[in-house]
């Protein structure tokens, strides 16, 4: 990919700045598409239609959406810090899109393939507490602190289960590279770490060989967990109901974003929905071979069209990402919300010692399977 | 970083260092208030140390208003005051009026209106039970319990005119007769309307998270119920077993068999939040089973007393109880013998009701707080009258 925008463009700053901006393009037309679904989504649940009126069956309403915000007055309240007020949508959204850099969208396309590339996922995904606590802070509403204290609590208290989770693939794999998590996971649906990882020696991009055999069916239940504990983690992680306790809208009108409005507003909702791709595609990643063919062949393959392989791989990786986020979407329209204290009684009592005991388990496990 | 730790916590108990309450103004304009209410929180943290209820942003001088108005007139303005139970109010009202001037309606008439009054139990408690859902965070049964409000009010439509506020008991009969086919109308909505009960017990009330957040929430023991004067659901979530339907029986409910409904402390204590909106639940389910024995023993007939045009009650006063769907509505009036009453004092359940909430809310979370308001179940119309 990189190889072929230089091909383009030549090898100067235009040719950076189109890479980087690549995922933004794809995040733009994701999130109108997720705002479309959420909406007709929730409306097919609760027996409704959902919007009909803009365009055929309502599907442009997300742009008329938008078009509303870009018209709203863009209001800073009197009384709060205009500095950090202002500052904290652009860092929410700028923590949200950072992290797309180690995100493999196909075999030739990942932002930046760090060896450390898990470990730059979590510590980017802090960034976001600073962000909303700067927005909870500075508003000068206390429905707004509120917000802020309890999604802050909620976001570090959930990182601990999901961090776990990353260490028990990471010790299987043995690499944090997010494209050797993927290549490790190369062939049929059966090598996908969820159902216990490879069962066949493989290579992984970065080279190095991994021994595996059909034994690593006994990681199957555990990885199973693994994902479970995951995936409820990355709810809590973006807000998403169950976990929606920030921005509970019945008791605190909306948490931390309550004071915002226009664009701001809409740069919190994007960095919503990005967070929700995000983990999705993580989910995705870690646990269900990320770009990689359910089938273990690709249509260019057969077809001997090299451009169109890595185009099935992005598809295959979307598919898998937006299959999540709707699992969120169909979660936040059937769940109720947890309180408070059951939401850290389920992170420190539950996920946390599970996720606990499932690493020590896989890790004495691997070393006997060597 | 311990030490300073160690500092600040024998400074706060010491009391050299001070930590201090929050005070958090909950509504008038919030989405968990249903309406202008306003709750100031006094808080610890998120822990609630006190609730000071305040009302009056939709007070309308009902009472006061009343006293110019000839009694017919005062009928639409009870209509207002509960504005999800009308037609329960308007039965309070008319009966009161009746009961001074001794008039006795024809059997159509009661029929008319304790199906109807029923079927307005239903489309309240449908409210109450969907808000509450909404109050907790599931959205999806709201609307569930919308969609089938709406049969009602369509009938309510059809036989009335209006799908809110329907003036529809008059002192001595009913403004019309029911429309044609709103016996196979109404049979056919409660042959709809059971399976919908059998959805929400799926989807909402024996959810794990539904029950974990409602379960020993805002417990209020019969003790306390009594001594405040709750009535309705807050009561019998108690485990008082006490209707009006049928301990101070008033129209035609002692011919019909049906069941008063209690709490239980199958989930959770006696008198929590989930009792109290379990209680709406099996109400709904007996109101259906009254509809159906009135629209089976349906008379015909004539749908008015008569009575003298100019509505005199003789001097007098007098005090008539209903159960409304929140509890007893009772209405007080003294006639001076002219065509307009002297005094009209409505005793509203949901005003009283909700006194009680300093009460059973402190030490809950605030999260609590809603699941607390919304199992109370108050109209603001009534509230504040």
């Amino acid at each position: 990919m990189e190889s072929l925008l230089q091909s383009l463009f030549g090898d100067n700053y235009l040719t950076l700045i189109i890479y980087c901006a690549l995922p933004l393009l794809f995040l733009l037309g994701y999130a109108l598409l997720a705002i479309l679904g959420e909406v007709k989504i929730s409306a097919w649940m609760q027996d409704r239609l959902g919007p009909m009126r803009t365009g055929p069956w309502g599907i442009i309403q997300p742009i008329a959406d938008v078009l509303k915000l870009l018209q709203k007055e863009d209001i800073t309240p009197a009384k709060s810090d205009k500095i950090l007020f202002n500052l904290a949508p652009f860092l929410s959204f700028m923590a949200a899109y950072a992290a797309f850099a180690v995100i493999p969208f196909s075999s030739q396309y990942i932002g930046a393939d760090l060896n450390l590339g898990l470990f730059y996922l979590l510590a980017i995904g802090s960034i976001n507490v600073v962000a909303i606590m700067m927005a909870g802070w500075a508003s000068h509403n206390k429905y707004s602190l509120l917000g802020a204290m309890r999604s802050v609590a909620q976001i570090v208290s959930y990182e601990v289960p999901a961090a776990m989770a990353f260490v028990i693939v990471v010790m299987f794999i043995g690499s944090l590279s997010m494209q050797d998590i993927v290549t490790a996971q190369a062939g049929p649906i059966w090598n996908w770490m969820v159902f216990g990882g490879p069962k066949g020696e493989v290579e992984l991009a970065s080279g190095t060989v991994l021994s595996a055999s059909w034994a690593n069916l006994v990681f199957l239940p555990l990885f199973l967990a693994t994902f479970v504990i995951y995936y409820l983690s990355a709810l809590a992680e973006s807000n998403r109901t169950p976990f929606d306790i920030p921005e509970a809208e019945s008791e605190l009108v909306s948490g931390y974003h309550t004071e915002y409005s226009g664009m701001k507003f809409a740069m919190f909702f994007m960095s919503e929905y990005a967070n929700m791709f995000l983990l999705s595609a993580v989910a995705a990643v870690l646990f269900f071979g990320g770009w990689q063919s359910p089938f273990g062949v690709y249509a260019g393959d057969f077809l001997n069209i090299s451009w169109l392989v890595p185009l099935e791989q992005f598809g295959w990786l979307a598919f898998k990402g937006l299959f999540f986020v709707f699992v969120m979407i169909w979660l936040r329209w059937t769940l109720p919300r947890l309180r408070v204290d059951q939401l850290m009684y389920m992170c420190w009592k539950v996920l946390i010692p599970f996720s606990f005991g499932i690493a020590l388990i896989v890790g004495f496990l691997v070393i006997v399977l060597k | 970083m311990n030490e300073t730790l160690e500092s600040l916590r024998a400074g706060i108990e010491s009391g050299r260092l001070r930590t201090d309450e929050i005070v958090l103004n909950m509504g008038p304009q919030h989405p968990a208030t249903h309406g202008v209410l306003r709750l100031e929180l006094v808080l610890d943290g998120e822990i609630i140390l006190k609730v000071i209820p305040h009302m009056g942003y939709l007070h309308r001088c009902f009472e006061k208003h009343a006293e110019a108005m000839t009694y017919p007139q005062v009928i639409p303005y009870t209509d207002r005051m509960d504005y999800l139970a009308s037609m329960n109010n308007n039965h309070g009202f008319v009966l009161a009026i009746e009961t001074l001037m001794g008039i006795q309606v024809p059997e159509r008439v009661e029929y008319i209106r304790v199906i109807m009054a029923e079927l307005q139990r239903i489309a309240s408690h449908l409210v109450a039970v969907g808000t509450f859902g909404m109050d907790i965070g599931a959205f999806t049964p709201f609307l569930y319990c919308f969609r089938d409000r709406e049969y009602i009010l369509d009938i309510f439509e059809r036989t009335c005119g209006a799908r809110l506020l329907y003036n529809y008991f008059w002192v001595g009969g009913l403004s019309h007769d029911v429309h044609d086919g709103f016996e196979r109308e109404t049979a056919a909505f409660i042959k709809h309307f059971r399976p919908t009960l059998t959805e929400l017990d799926n989807l909402l009330n024996y959810n794990k998270i539904f029950i974990e957040r409602t379960v020993n929430v805002g417990v209020l023991p019969a003790d306390v119920a009594i001594n405040y004067g709750c009535s309705g659901p807050m009561l019998r979530g108690s485990g008082v077993d006490f209707d009006l339907r049928r301990d101070d029986a008033y129209s035609i409910y002692d011919r019909f068999d049906w069941e008063v409904v209690v709490g239980t402390n199958e989930v959770g204590t006696l008198g929590d939040s989930w009792n109290r909106h379990m209680v709406r639940m099996w109400e709904m389910e007996q109101s259906c089973r009254i509809i159906e024995q009135a629209l089976e023993s349906f008379p015909q007939g004539d749908i008015s007393e008569a009575i003298p045009k100019k509505i005199r009650p003789p001097k007098g006063e007098i005090y008539t109880r209903v159960e409304n769907p929140r509890g007893e509505l009772g209405y007080y009036v003294i006639s001076d013998g002219t065509v307009n009453p002297f005094r009209v004092k409505a005793r509203g359940p949901c005003f009283v009701n909700l006194s009680v909430i300093d009460e059973i809310s402190r030490g809950h979370l605030i999260a609590d707080m809603t699941a607390i308001l919304g199992s109370i179940d108050i109209v603001l119309g009534e509230v504040d009258r």
